[in-house]
Formats: structure tokens, sequence, C-alpha cells
């Protein structure tokens, strides 16, 4: 195809995952937190804005539009303004290799890289640097140390995310993921590899910095952590890189471990909203019932549990693989 | 028409930037930087040679490879002797760190 | 003007921009934030070179590990505070001079070589395939590399350890 067409679908496709991810993800995300932590703690959660609360995400976007736009004093404006389109850019780029169902020319994917899974993890690992660049840019001691202890927990929960990566990749015989789904025809993933499903939970919940590993911006302990200064639209921005991570790091689970689209009667895409609602319910359950981890309690979870059990079932992976070929 | 030329000039004007970082500034962590930049001139070198002059071989791609995974071992054992010296000599301006000069 | 050749051209003004900053810029912050786009730029140039598995490792590796160890130490050393200091030192003249003349030779070697085109179709650089010749004929290189990676991690552990004192 001329190069023309291809950048016209490729601005067409950013075009619609920002705004499908930023609907999708950013609003449906935050009001069913705010729902399910309602529900979770005993309480109704937001019901005065729209039938039943669904418009309270509308109504937090329009509030924080029109804050005003602080830049602290003594921050570095380039850095400060370049972390802002880092993050949110490095989580959307990852639903570039997410699919998300089937039709009849082909899977509903954006672009089926035979490289998707090592480039899902290379996109997710640029947040760290959006993230080391807020802390810093803000010109504020708690930013800057929130932003050091977030950087560091991602960076120490990329290697287990890897690590299973490779074992599914082991499975599957591939990196994309389309194979690895339709290499699920007769039996999903999580059956054979329900060690590496669980540690992936695990560390995607803490590479999204949610509970219980978000020390880093919990209220009570670094006041928000590296996005302490970000006023207005900037902070909707950082939040949207947060929900748009956990949406893609469940929808790579699914792809993974739940065996993506396939289901019986139902159209792929619908089945594969059901099993990503399903995991992202997980992921808020798991918030508001577990305590905080300290930072040391925290890498110590990551280097001396779940890398020494990731290595292990990769090895029990690799030895079954090799001898059932055999 | 993008030829082999395009790249090794490419390459050659990346490893000119990186030698003149690595020459001439003050901070041992920015040394390092131009150092990495002068490795990925390198890189783009191998892969380019990989492409237009032996297209049926992945020798280049190997090796390109290989070149990323020692310069992550070079950052990491070079960022943990500037931490080391930090902590004994209070700084990381190699002007300063001439103890075995004569 | 092809799609490539405007793609060549963006990626390498991206490249060359981001590594004007790197060598040059007085702010030790900005250089390694500038570090990002040019390792960026390198890795859709590798993209264009059909070379994607290369393209992802550098991105994983190079701008999500490396520069990550870089503004780490940035900010635990005093380049973080003494970010007033003069960043060039007195040879700077002198090393402006010697970059200019290696990149002209390296210029002129480079255009007026007739290389010679390999014949051959390209094959599809398949993650698989790398993964057959890593294990193939390039088997002592792979565990090379591998023991390479063991000791330098162990050694930039020794060397960055705190002292513990008695």
């Amino acid at each position: 195809m001329p190069w023309y067409v291809e950048l016209l679908r490729a601005v067409v496709g950013t075009i619609i995952i920002f705004s499908g991810v930023a609907i999708v993800a950013a609003m449906l995300g935050v009001l069913l937190e705010r729902k399910i932590s309602g529900w979770i703690q005993s309480r109704i959660g937001p019901t005065h804005v729209g039938p039943r609360g669904v418009l309270q995400t509308v109504a937090d976007t329009i509030k924080l539009l029109q804050k005003e736009h602080i830049v602290p004093r003594n921050a570095d404006a380039v850095i400060f303004a370049s972390a802002v389109v880092l993050v949110p850019l490095a989580a959307l780029l990852d639903y570039v290799v997410l699919p998300f169902g089937t039709t009849r020319w082909g899977p509903l994917i954006f672009r089926d890289l035979n490289i998707g899974v090592l480039y899902f993890a290379a996109t997710s690992s640029l947040i760290v640097l959006g993230i080391l660049m807020a802390g810093w840019g803000s010109n504020n001691k708690y930013a800057l140390l929130g932003g050091l202890r977030s950087a560091a927990q991602m960076v120490s929960y990329e290697i287990p995310i890897g690590l299973v990566l490779i074992t599914i990749a082991l499975l599957a015989g591939s990196l994309s993921t389309v194979t690895i789904v339709t290499m699920q025809a007769h039996l999903w993933f999580i059956v054979t590899q329900p060690v590496a499903f669980l540690i992936f939970l695990a560390a995607a919940t803490a590479e999204v910095n949610r509970a219980p590993f978000d020390l880093v911006e919990a209220e009570s302990e670094l006041v928000a952590g590296y996005f302490s200064e970000y006023t207005g639209m900037r902070f909707a921005l950082f939040q949207l890189g947060e929900y748009a991570e956990m949406f893609a790091m469940a929808a790579l689970a699914v792809t993974l471990f739940l065996g993506g689209w396939r289901g019986p009667v139902l159209p792929s895409v619908v089945w594969f909203l059901i099993k990503l609602y399903a995991l992202v319910f997980v992921f808020m359950w798991v918030r508001w019932t577990f305590p905080r981890f300290r930072i040391d309690q925290l890498l110590n979870f990551s280097w001396k549990c779940l890398i020494p059990l990731a290595l292990l079932n990769l090895v029990a992976t690799a030895y079954v693989v090799m001898v059932v070929q055999r | 028409m993008i030829t082999l030329g395009h790249y090794l000039v490419l390459s050659a004007l990346v490893f000119g930037l990186g030698l003149y970082a690595a020459l001439s500034r003050r901070n041992a962590v920015a040394m390092l930087m131009g150092i990495e930049l002068m490795l990925n001139a390198a890189n783009i070198n191998l892969v380019a040679f990989n492409k237009y002059a032996a297209p049926g071989a992945m020798q280049g791609q190997i090796f390109a490879l290989i070149v990323i995974t020692l310069a992550a071992c070079e950052a990491a054992v070079g960022l943990a002797l500037i931490l080391a010296a930090y902590r004994r000599f209070e700084t990381t301006y190699v002007d300063d760190l001439h103890l075995m000069r004569w | 003007m092809t799609g490539e050749a405007i793609a060549f051209y963006v990626l390498a003004a991206i490249t060359l921009s981001a590594g004007t900053v790197v060598a040059t810029s007085p702010n030790l912050m900005h250089s390694a934030v500038a570090l990002i786009p040019a390792l960026l730029g390198i890795t859709g140039l590798y993209v264009l070179l059909n070379a994607e598995f290369v393209a992802g490792i550098q991105v994983l590796i190079y701008a999500g590990g490396i520069t990550v160890l870089i503004l780490f130490v940035i900010m635990l050393t005093e380049g973080g505070t003494g970010l007033h200091i003069r960043q060039r030192n007195e040879q700077a003249a002198v090393a402006a001079a010697v970059a200019a003349a290696t990149a002209a030779v390296l210029v002129a070697v480079a255009s007026r070589t007739p290389w010679a085109h390999g014949a051959g179709t390209l094959p599809s650089y398949t993650p698989g395939a790398i993964g057959q010749s890593f294990l193939g004929p390039n088997l002592p290189l792979f565990e090379g590399t591998s023991v390479v990676l063991l000791v330098a991690l162990v050694g930039a552990l020794l060397i960055a350890r705190k002292e513990i004192r008695e």
C-alpha cells in the first residue's frame, strides 16, 4: 500500500485507540472503581450525576478541564511538560498489539506484529521514564522520592512479567498475540500455567502502581507521589495513563491466559470484553481488600519471591515442552 | 531511494556526536552517555550492512543484539563505579578524580 | 520522495537533534532526557531496516533500562544538584575538532566506496529464526554473553553496595 494510505490508517487507528481507550478505560474505569469500592465498603458510590451516577466521570473531567494550570517555580518546564506526554503515550501504545476479537476478515487487531508480546513489554517499560521525569520536573522532594520509588518498583516488577511472557511464548511457539490466542483453541493456558497466571496478576498490579503496591501514590504516604504538582488536565492525563495501562495489562492477561476472544455462542468482541472486565473487577477487588506493602517488602517480594518462582516455572515448562516434543 | 551510504553517513554523524560528548564533558555520567551514542552508531552500521550487503544471513542483527546486551552490562558496571566514586570522593566530575595521577 | 525516504529523513533529524542536545547541553538532566528521543529515533531506523526484533530489544533494554539507570545515577549523585556547574572541560575545542575530523573521514569513506550489494532476497527475520541462529551456529556467542552478563551483574552489585560499618 502506498505510504500515505498507511499513514492515514495509522492516524485513524490512533484516533480510534485514543478515543476508545479514553472513553472506555478512563471514564468507565474510574466510574467502576468508585462504584465497586462503594459496594465493597457497604456504601453506594456516586449517584448524583446522571442516572445512578454514570455521568460522574464526565462531571469530573469537566471540573478538571477548568482548573488552573500551575507550573511550580524553579521547576524544569521542559521536563515537567514532557512527562505528561510520555506516560499516557506509552500506555496507549500498548494497545497496538492487543487482539480485541475476530471478524470475517481476520483478527480485530491494529497491527499483528510478529514480535507482539515483546513490543508490549517494551512500551510498558517506557512509562518508567515518564514517571522519573515527572518526579524530577516537579521540584518537590516528595515528588522526587515518589518518582524514584515508583521507578524502582516498576523496574523490579517488569522482570517477572517478562519471564511469564517468555513462558507463554514458549508454549505457543510464537511472540505474536494472535498466534497465542489461536494456540489456545483446545485448552486455555491458565489451565496448564496457573502459577504463571498468578505471578502475572501480582506483577501487573505492581506495574501499574495499584494497591496493595501503591505506596508511591498513597495519600497518607507521599501526598500524591510523583504527580503531586500536576493540576487540571495534566493530572487527568496521568490518571488516563494509569488506567489505560491497567486495562492493557488486563487485556494482555486475557490474551495470554484466558483464551483471548474465544467463546461458544456470543460474538468474539463480547467475550473479550466480558473476560477483560472480569479481570478488571479482580484488580479493583484486590485493591480494596489488602493492606499496603512497605517499599522494602514490595521490592523483596519481587526479587526474592516472584523472580525465582517465575524462573522455576520457565525451566519446568521448557523441560515439559522438550520432553513432550521428543 | 535510501541506499547504504545514507545510513553510514548518519551513523558517522552520531558517532561524531558521541565522541564529542565523551571527550569534552566534565561529568562522568555525561561521558557514559556519549559512549552509549557511539555504541548505537556502530549498531546502526551493523544492521544496515546486514540489510544491504548481506541479506541472506542475519549475522548483522545477531551482532547488534550482542552489542546491545554488552552495552547494558558496561553501563551497569560504569554507573556502579561512578556511584562508588561519588560515595568516596563526593564528586562525579572527572577532573577531580585524580588520585592515581602522578 | 518515497515514504521510506521521508521516514528516514524524519528519523535522522530526530536522532541528530536529540544527539546534539545530549552532547552539548549545559543542563545534565536535559542531556539525559534527550537520550530518549535519540534512542527512539534509532529504533525507527531499525524498523526501516527490517530488523523489528532488534528494534523491540532496543526499546526494552536501551530506552527502558539503560536510560532509567542513567537517570537514577544522576539523581543519586551530585549531578542532580550541581546543575549550574560548567559542563564543558578545557579541551572542548580540541574534542570538537577531533570529533568533526573523525566524522568527516567516516563520511568521506562511506560515500566514496562502491559498496557491494548483496545478492539474495531478504528473508523474514522472525524471532524464531533469530532464536534458531542463537542456538545453532552462534551458540558459543550466546553462552559467552550470558556469562558476561552474570559477571557484570554480580560486579555492579558488589561495587555499588554501601559499605557496612562495623
